[in-house]
């Protein structure tokens, strides 16, 4: 690839003579999928970026993009590159409040909202943006009686714009080449789980170097299909349907409304997908819930091919040698379940998926591996421009996210902190040289927050976040997301909180998961009026102490973990609720909260105690409190001794 | 039904132009009953008028006289110039009245998307064998009448449920797939008959915003009935009570 095209613009331009009549985006209107070809876009993006700079936009200024994904909003970001604007995507979903802060922040003075309801939040807050000086706005329903002159139609600056360039046929690639790949391109807010949201500025290189290492990586090119529902403030977005489109050239879809994205799914057929593993988990679960409703031969189908799937499917994916009568019998299940079932889904054509973000049950990922869908983990954050670590094809694990993406070094730090470095490693946090300094070394090394190890093939295995991890007694690890994920995947258990930092064992809370254990309930004729009574059932323990001896199991395979296999239990009384605060809006569970409402609970977890006594306060939905009393019984679990590797081996 | 008429002044005033709907000393009973009684109101082009009171004030009624569903003893009904006494269905429907209902009328076993081109159908001109067959006039009707109903469909952002049948549809959007229908027939008096009855506080927001959004983009007249009073007084230029 042409060095010289070391940023955004310049790719735009080759790419606008490269791939002149190739599709570049997609859009839904009125029911009918609208394509721009490269070309076109091209044109769009030189009338759209003179058309800004007749507005008063100077170089270095931000600019904010506010919205769904649509084409115009990718259009504004490039345009603001082209003169040297730098954008600042913001999610559409945010309160005014909230995009006070970021447009305050980043000391916005351009604004590009989608519609009314984006020019409404704007107007709100526009009185405390002393630096705002302009709003444009894609959509102009609703917008006819706003009578303010620094409100903007797009089309009207197309129009300006295009003026502008007749006059100065040079202005669009004199301002191309005037582009520095060291410049930054584009400024994201991460989500900031503690506090306020921190601002990641990264530069041309950082995005483009990253996007096309694993363009090359992953072999993707300009006849790959993906769909872009993800917000287009998250660095994912940006990402795979900006930069990677961008360097690969392929075809960019956006979805009709947020609410048709299943559809528009299934209609294109993207070959590139990213979701996060929430979004696999519902697709299979409406799955085998439209399964049950099936016919009785449907179902004996499905199930005898999925399991012949589940054996082999995932080795031919891998290209292992798989024997000629499995692989024909395998040919016959896509013939009559894989290949329905992945149409179905719009997943027939997918060449190349993502999942990212948490934690996928390995069973779920399995069954998308094994009807043939590559899809693959990876480790990323903002501040890396995504990738850290990628899975490489043929070397899937469910609970590692692969090997350091190309180009970019990972060590591990003496508290068990995965630090890495790369092409990707963001500038600075914009105004904040403390967090800056605090994050990224002097050498480029960026901090994750995230702990992990490399396993003995050299994939990473994330463990959990560094500062929840602690150590027991006898000094072994105790990582507690780790072990409540692995829990987690039981149906049967919807929550989790392990104890054991400080501690001699490892200790539990669980909340069961009320649909799942009541519909086994009724199946087995076991009767129960409340949450709180099913909870208390010896025979719902014993399943429950059934799975924690699996996890159990599990965690002494594993040398590093192995000390912290869960000792004893206890089944909640009540489900773990935001409106009581124990969990966060985005249903977290928030520790230290928890630690001290049931304390003791878990004074009686690490007693001989066999039941323990508790009343707590708890919030109904209307907001009013009461009060409730529970006695609860503790339950002991098995557990296993830690098999070593080298006896393993023996 | 007593006539009282307040005005609310919403500042928009520009828009609303001359007199389109005047109903005058209309009176209406069932037997002995005495369901309207000698109201008199007009409706001005462009503006919205609320019609409020209490249950069985026969304000249904009412609208049933204007689209000429109950026929009046006594009254005449002056719209767009023409007198028509009493007025009938067919000639509401044809000269641009569409409205929709307190009690959901679609049809439940169709799309949302077909339920829309039913509100199309009074403007296709082709004949039954042309649609049947598909050919001629009725391709091209149909291409432009899809059109239009898109236009609706990605009006009112109910893209989603283009291809839901409607009986499966919540409450609160088979409310809003009817007002796409009546939207359907261009009219330009829109009756709406408790558009946000049974409705949650963000559905009321939504069919809020839509009712003035019709009203300001297509200039569309709108008369409606209502209990909710922030609704009305939010919505309406004027009153009836």
């Amino acid at each position: 690839m042409n060095i010289n095209l070391d940023t955004f613009p310049k790719l735009l331009l080759d790419n606008a003579s490269k791939f002149k009549h190739h599709p570049a985006m997609r859009e839904k209107y009125l029911g009918i999928w609208q394509s721009w070809t490269w070309g076109e876009v091209c044109l769009e993006v030189k009338d759209y970026s003179a058309g800004l700079i007749e507005l008063g936009a100077k170089k270095g200024e931000k600019i904010a993009i506010i919205g769904d994904n649509c084409p115009r909003l990718y259009w504004s970001i490039i345009s603001a590159q082209v003169i040297g604007l730098v954008p600042v995507p913001v999610y559409s979903d945010a309160i005014a409040e909230e995009m006070l802060f970021i447009l305050e922040n980043a000391d916005i003075t351009i604004a590009v909202a989608q519609d009314q309801e984006q020019v409404d939040k704007l107007l709100l807050i526009k009185d405390r943006l002393p630096k705002l000086h302009t709003i444009i706005y894609d959509d102009p329903r609703g917008l006819r009686d706003y009578n303010f002159t620094y409100l903007h139609g797009y089309e009207d600056i197309i129009k300006t714009g295009a003026k502008c360039n007749l006059s100065n046929p040079e202005l669009f690639e004199d301002n191309i080449n005037a582009t520095i790949s060291t410049d930054p391109s584009i400024i994201l807010y991460t989500s900031g789980t503690p506090g306020k949201p921190k601002c990641v500025v990264l530069s041309h290189d950082n995005i483009l170097i990253t996007a096309r290492n694993t363009v090359e990586l992953e072999g993707l090119n300009e006849k790959d299909e993906i769909l872009a529902y993800l917000p287009m403030a998250w660095v994912g977005d940006h990402i795979f349907s900006f930069g990677q489109s961008y360097v690969a050239g392929f075809c960019v879809s956006c979805p009709e409304s947020s609410d048709t994205v299943l559809n528009d799914l299934w209609e294109l057929g993207p070959t590139y997908y990213f979701a996060p593993p929430r979004v696999f988990e519902n697709l299979l679960t409406t799955v085998m819930i439209r399964m049950e409703d099936a016919s009785k031969i449907k179902q004996r189908m499905f199930h005898y091919f999925m399991a012949h799937a589940k054996r082999v499917g995932v080795d031919i994916l891998d290209k292992k040698p798989v024997a000629l009568i499995d692989r024909l019998k395998y040919g016959l299940g896509e013939l009559l379940i894989y290949g329905p079932l992945k149409n179905a889904l719009g997943l027939a054509r997918v060449r190349l998926g993502y999942t990212a973000g948490e934690a996928i049950g390995p069973e779920i990922f399995e069954f998308y591996r094994s009807l043939g869908i590559n899809l693959k983990q990876l480790y990323g954050m903002t501040e890396a421009s995504v990738f850290v670590a990628i899975q490489p094809d043929g070397q899937i694990k469910a609970d590692t996210v692969g090997i350091p993406a190309p180009d970019v070094e990972i060590k591990i730090a003496d508290n068990g902190e995965i630090l890495f470095k790369g092409p990707g490693s963001f500038i600075e946090y914009y105004k904040n040289p403390k967090a800056t300094i605090e994050t990224k070394t002097a050498e480029g090394w960026v901090h994750t927050g995230d702990a992990g190890f490399f396993d003995d093939d050299g994939h990473i295995k994330i463990i959990d976040r560094a500062k929840d991890v602690g150590k027991l007694t006898d000094g072994s690890m105790f990582a507690p997301k780790y072990i409540e994920n692995k829990l987690k995947f039981f149906p049967n258990i919807k929550e989790v909180v392990c104890f054991g930092n400080g501690r001699d064992y490892c200790a539990a809370f669980i909340n069961i998961d009320l649909e799942a254990v009541g519909s086994w309930a009724e199946r087995n004729g076991v009767a129960y009026a409340s949450y709180q009574e099913l909870s208390s059932l010896p025979v719902i323990y014993d399943i429950i102490k059934g799975h924690i001896e699996q996890v159990n199991q599990s965690l002494a395979n594993e040398e590093r973990v192995a000390g912290s296999q869960i000792k004893r239990f206890l089944l909640l009384h009540k489900i773990l609720d935001a409106d009581d605060g124990e969990l966060t809006r985005t249903s977290k569970v928030r520790r230290k909260f928890v630690d001290e409402k049931y304390k003791i609970f878990i004074d009686a977890l690490y007693s001989d105690a066999v039941e323990t006594s508790i009343e707590t306060e708890i919030t109904f939905e209307d907001g009013r409190k009461g009060m409730m009393q529970a006695t609860v019984a503790i339950a002991d679990v098995e557990s296993f001794p830690a098999i070593i590797k080298s006896q393993a081996a023996e | 039904m007593q006539n009282t008429v307040t005005e609310n002044h919403t500042g928009k005033k520009n828009r609303i132009g001359a007199e389109l709907l005047n109903v005058k000393d209309i009176s209406l009973s069932f037997g002995g009953v005495k369901a309207l009684n000698n109201i008199s109101f007009n409706v001005k082009k462009g503006e919205i008028r609320a019609i409020i009171g209490p249950n069985g004030a026969g304000k249904s009624s009412m609208l049933n006289v204007i689209n000429g569903f109950y026929q009046p003893q006594i009254g005449v009904i002056n719209f767009k110039g023409k007198e028509y006494k009493p007025m009938l269905p067919h000639l509401a429907a044809n000269n641009g009245i569409a409205r929709t209902f307190q009690n959901i009328a679609l049809f439940k076993g169709m799309s949302t998307l077909d339920n829309i081109m039913t509100g199309r159908m009074l403007k296709m001109k082709s004949n039954w064998m042309q649609q049947a067959l598909y050919i001629g006039a009725a391709k091209r009707e149909e291409l432009i009448h899809r059109e239009a109903v898109e236009h609706i469909i990605d009006f009112l952002e109910i893209q989603a449920i283009r291809k839901t049948p409607v009986g499966r549809l919540p409450y609160g959007l088979q409310k809003r797939v009817e007002l796409a229908r009546a939207l359907a027939m261009e009219p330009e008096l829109l009756l709406l008959d408790e558009p946000m009855a049974g409705m949650n506080m963000e559905e009321k927001e939504d069919m809020s915003r839509f009712i003035i959004d019709v009203n300001e983009y297509f200039g569309t007249t709108i008369t409606l009935i209502e209990h909710d009073m922030r609704v009305v007084m939010d919505l309406s230029d004027r009153i009836v009570v």
